[in-house]
């Protein structure tokens, strides 16, 4: 009777975890098959560019290897439990006491040694062929600033100013256009993690880092920041838009024209431009100067505000103007107090600067 | 082998006045009872530090929640975290520690009683200070209360001018304070077992569980230390005018970062070595066994933790280090895991061949085996510098530290908590509730933690206190959620299971596991002062001798 109780309880226990192993491995697999769209799942198993790519085959050959282990190791685990489980018929017997074995502890000594070896020498190509490659002169140069809460996009070559939306080039693997990215932060530590375009970098202040990036399929890929930085770390969303060259070019031309200027809303622009806004904001072109919030000479250009927090409409334009906590609560964006006329005439105004 | 059996003069149970049972607890020298002092201590936190736990998975089951604000999210982490590891795992190993060693080294108590008591009260005021800043954390800035800066409260976050009021300063002191607390423990612990044994043991009959309290304590006095000095260094820059991680005044980011890791990766193996302790006393117990590989179990040991101060920077393979280091830092996480591996292999050595008894503390060691087997192999893949690029500071990595913190340390505690607690109160755990406990917790840990990796790959980095609706995030947090509820519920039996057995338990005697150490020949409870008369040993496992005359173990040592 005792014998089939426990038997019949290892047996569910094994069932147990098989079940738990196979559900995750389901689940998982599951999630990565949704994440055929790569804007919606920033999979690090759905890679569009050569770092990333070079992690995920490595990461293939990292997880082969500890399954293997696992595997192994989870057999021997089993098999003892269930043979050497305390029988009835053992009655009060002890069993052969041992006290180790020189040979078998050089085997298992040894053999994960070489297995580190190699793991290793995988490793280190890796990390060489990501970290010490060389620059190409077609490379494009962006410099990305980390703020309380929100990326501030520098393009040195080109003269923009952008935020939250990063642009660049597609590359083609035959003729290379890769983004070299300099890291830099303006307050607190940040980190650049766009899950399909590279592994992630720190921005931290006071120090310079690099990383790059040469994604071969057009889109948008989604991030955010993965160091934690303060009260809204969870909303320091990013966006990298892969375009074509044409595209690419389009959106350059755009960005370097001064803002628009649209007597209609002068009203607007005159709030603007009397309140504290131009203490935190510039706007090409007119007296609005700040450097502490994002750069809005083209605002309409961008999909989303308050980094990525939510959809660049007029609306939310009001909201985050008026109660910005509404949207990103801790955001260092203030609550303007503007009296309703006037909040009116900033957002027209607001609105034109595409 | 001395006899247990002499009568020491009871100390009176009659009815006392509750002060002087309280006055005799505080001003208590005895290391039972600053043993019992720390475990209890440890788990009245561990419920706090669960609660947190709980409002940061209630505020992640469904994206956009509004549960609490990202400023109180924020503080729950934070204070979760601390907790944890500074108020639940250090005191409660150093509980057991203080408990256990004395009485398997055959001593009547630690080498510096004193110490002892003041360590512990050091280390419950940290405690006390830390959670006091809920309440005087605002200053007069109303700067908001418990610190927010994560557990590692890296540059320049926790500066003046990111982190103003108090709520940094009740971390920093608590962290100053309770290290010191930790220190005085190590050198009584190294005191206690170099100076301490009783005669016939000599280090290669020491138990493991001494031996690895041993190679814990030396860490400890090792790894402090920085964590002290960065302590102050950050106190001097927010109170002196300092700079040394004010990156605004050119001070170094990054230096934080080096003084934190080289504390905060070897912590981890403070934390786990007495975990090992416990699984090298236990499964031989059940395997009815002893030890496979002693003296190769106690090198491992040794090994880790030489290794293991210099595999800190893994940790920081995002900051931009370059190339080298990154490679250097990639090779010594990995060649841990091959001391680490020897000592799964010793263990299954171990019940290899035995006659292994399920009972309660053998299936929480069954589950340490299986759980730190899979928190090595993430492990193994976050060593992987590339590979971490991605993984780092995603729930990939929340869910690997959870599995070597839940899963390993927090099974291989309940084990020894199932082990010893006849012997610290006399009367035997619940074997019925016990087996809920295990069973449910083993569920809930697994619906928690194995998910929760998966959210890490697809993009979902950690310390978010809200997130976007994307497929895939939104189910797999929601299950995590339901897994931490079951979790609760398993510890809730656990601690009625406590109670109740501490009244209505079934007596415990002498030996009730059949076991081999010292510990185990004394009364349960032990009587004050342990030993009527020093025991003398021949072997590794002088109650083995005893009970097999005819074949005792000091005849192949």
């Amino acid at each position: 009777m005792r014998r089939t109780e426990q038997t019949r309880r290892l047996v569910s226990k094994a069932a147990g975890i098989a079940v738990l192993l196979g559900g995750g491995l389901l689940a998982g697999s599951l999630c990565f098959g949704a994440s055929q769209n790569p804007s919606q799942v920033p999979s690090i198993f759905d890679p569009h560019s050569t770092p990333a790519e070079s992690i995920y085959q490595l990461s293939h050959f990292v997880l082969l290897i500890t399954g293997l282990i696992f595997a192994v190791v989870f057999t021997l685990l089993t098999y003892v439990v269930v043979k050497y489980r305390k029988r009835p018929c053992d009655a009060d017997r002890e069993p052969t006491q041992v006290y180790g074995s020189t040979q078998i502890e050089l085997a298992w000594t040894v053999i994960p040694i070489l297995i580190v070896v190699v793991l290793f020498l995988a490793t280190a190509r890796v990390i060489h062929s990501i970290q010490d490659a060389q620059k190409p002169a077609s490379a494009l140069e962006v410099v990305a600033i980390g703020h309380q809460f929100w990326w501030e996009f520098r393009y040195p070559r080109l003269g923009i100013i952008t935020a939250n939306e990063l642009h660049v080039l597609v590359s083609d693997p035959a003729q290379p256009t890769p983004t070299f990215l300099t890291l830099l932060s303006a307050d607190t530590d940040h980190s650049f993690w766009v899950p399909q375009l590279a592994g992630k970098t720190d921005l931290i202040p006071n120090r310079v880092n690099h990383m790059w990036m040469d994604p071969y399929q057009t889109g948008v890929f989604l991030g955010q920041c993965a160091q934690y930085c303060g009260t809204q770390h969870a909303k320091m969303l990013l966006r990298v838009y892969v375009e074509s060259s044409g595209e690419f070019d389009a959106w350059v031309h755009a960005q370097q024209q001064p803002a628009v200027r649209d007597e209609d809303v002068s009203a607007g622009r005159r709030v603007f431009e009397t309140t504290s806004c131009i203490n935190c904001h510039a706007i090409g072109g007119s007296v609005a100067d700040g450097r502490f919030g994002p750069d809005l000479t083209h605002l309409m250009s961008r999909h989303t505000i308050a980094s990525g927090a939510a959809e660049n409409t007029k609306a939310n334009l009001r909201l985050w103007v008026q109660t910005p906590d509404a949207i990103k609560p801790g955001s260092l964006m203030p609550a303007m107090q503007l009296s309703n006329p006037d909040l009116d005439a900033l957002v027209d105004y607001l609105v034109t600067l595409r | 082998m001395s006899s247990d059996a002499m009568a020491i003069p009871s100390a009176g149970t009659a009815a006392r006045p509750w002060v002087e049972v309280v006055h005799e607890w505080v001003t208590t020298v005895d290391h039972k009872r600053l043993g019992i002092l720390y475990i209890v201590y440890a788990l009245a936190f561990l419920v706090v530090g669960g609660i947190e736990a709980t409002i940061i998975r209630i505020q992640l089951i469904r994206p956009h929640n509004d549960f609490v604000s990202p400023q109180v999210f924020n503080r729950m982490f934070t204070m979760h975290g601390t907790t944890m590891i500074f108020f639940v795992a250090m005191p409660v190993l150093f509980g057991f520690a203080n408990y256990l060693v004395p009485l398997m080294i055959g001593a009547r108590d630690m080498a510096f009683p004193r110490l002892n008591a003041f360590s512990f009260w050091l280390t419950a005021f940290g405690g006390i200070l830390l959670y006091f800043s809920f309440l005087g954390g605002s200053g007069l800035y109303g700067a908001g209360n418990a610190p927010d800066v994560g557990w590692w409260a890296y540059a320049p976050l926790a500066a003046k001018a990111f982190s103003p009021g108090h709520s940094s300063d009740y971390w920093t002191i608590a962290l100053l304070v309770s290290g010191f607390g930790s220190v005085g423990t190590a050198i009584n612990l190294i005191a206690t077992i170099l100076c301490m044994r009783c005669p016939g043991m000599t280090l290669n009959r020491m138990p493991l569980l001494a031996w690895l309290n041993l190679v814990m304590s030396g860490m400890v006095l090792i790894v402090i230390t920085p964590l002290t000095a960065a302590q102050i260094m950050l106190l001097v820059d927010r109170y002196l005018g300092g700079h040394f991680f004010d990156t605004q005044a050119g001070g170094s980011a990054t230096i934080w970062m080096h003084f934190f890791w080289i504390f905060g990766h070897p912590e981890v193996y403070v934390l786990i070595i007495p975990c090992f302790a416990f699984m090298s006393e236990i499964i031989p117990v059940f395997s009815r066994k002893p030890i496979f590989g002693y003296p190769v179990m106690v090198g491992a040991t040794v090994c880790i933790a030489f290794v293991s101060l210099s595999v800190w920077a893994h940790h920081m393979f995002t900051i931009g280090m370059n190339s080298y280091a990154n490679s250097f830092f990639t090779i010594t996480t990995m060649v841990v895991g091959v001391p680490t591996g020897i000592k799964i292999f010793n263990w299954l050595g171990t019940m290899w061949g035995g006659r292994i008894q399920f009972k309660t503390p053998m299936l929480f060691s069954i589950g340490f085996l299986f759980q730190f087997l899979i928190a090595g192999l993430t492990g193994i893949m976050l060593a992987s510098a590339p590979f971490d690029w991605q993984l780092s500071l995603s729930y990939f990595v929340v869910a690997h530290f959870h599995y070597v913190i839940v899963g390993g340390i927090l099974f291989a505690l309940f084990a020894a908590f199932y082990y010893w607690y006849p012997k610290i109160t006399g009367r035997m755990l619940s074997e019925t509730l016990g087996k809920f406990h295990f069973w449910l917790f083993l569920i809930g840990f697994h619906v928690t933690f194995d998910v929760m990796h998966i959210p890490g790959l697809l993009g979902m980095p950690r310390r978010i206190y809200t997130y976007e609706p994307r497929p895939g995030w939104e189910t797999l947090n929601l299950i995590v959620t339901i897994g931490a509820f079951i979790q609760g519920i398993a510890i809730l039996i656990f601690v009625t299971n406590l109670v109740l057995s501490y009244f209505k338990g079934a007596k415990a005697g002498n030996d009730p596991w059949d076991a081999w150490t010292l510990e185990w020949s004394v009364s349960s409870p032990p009587p004050p002062y342990n030993f009527a008369s020093i025991p003398v040993v021949a072997s590794r496992r002088p109650l083995w001798d005893l009970k097999h005359p005819e074949d005792p173990d000091s005849r192949y040592e």
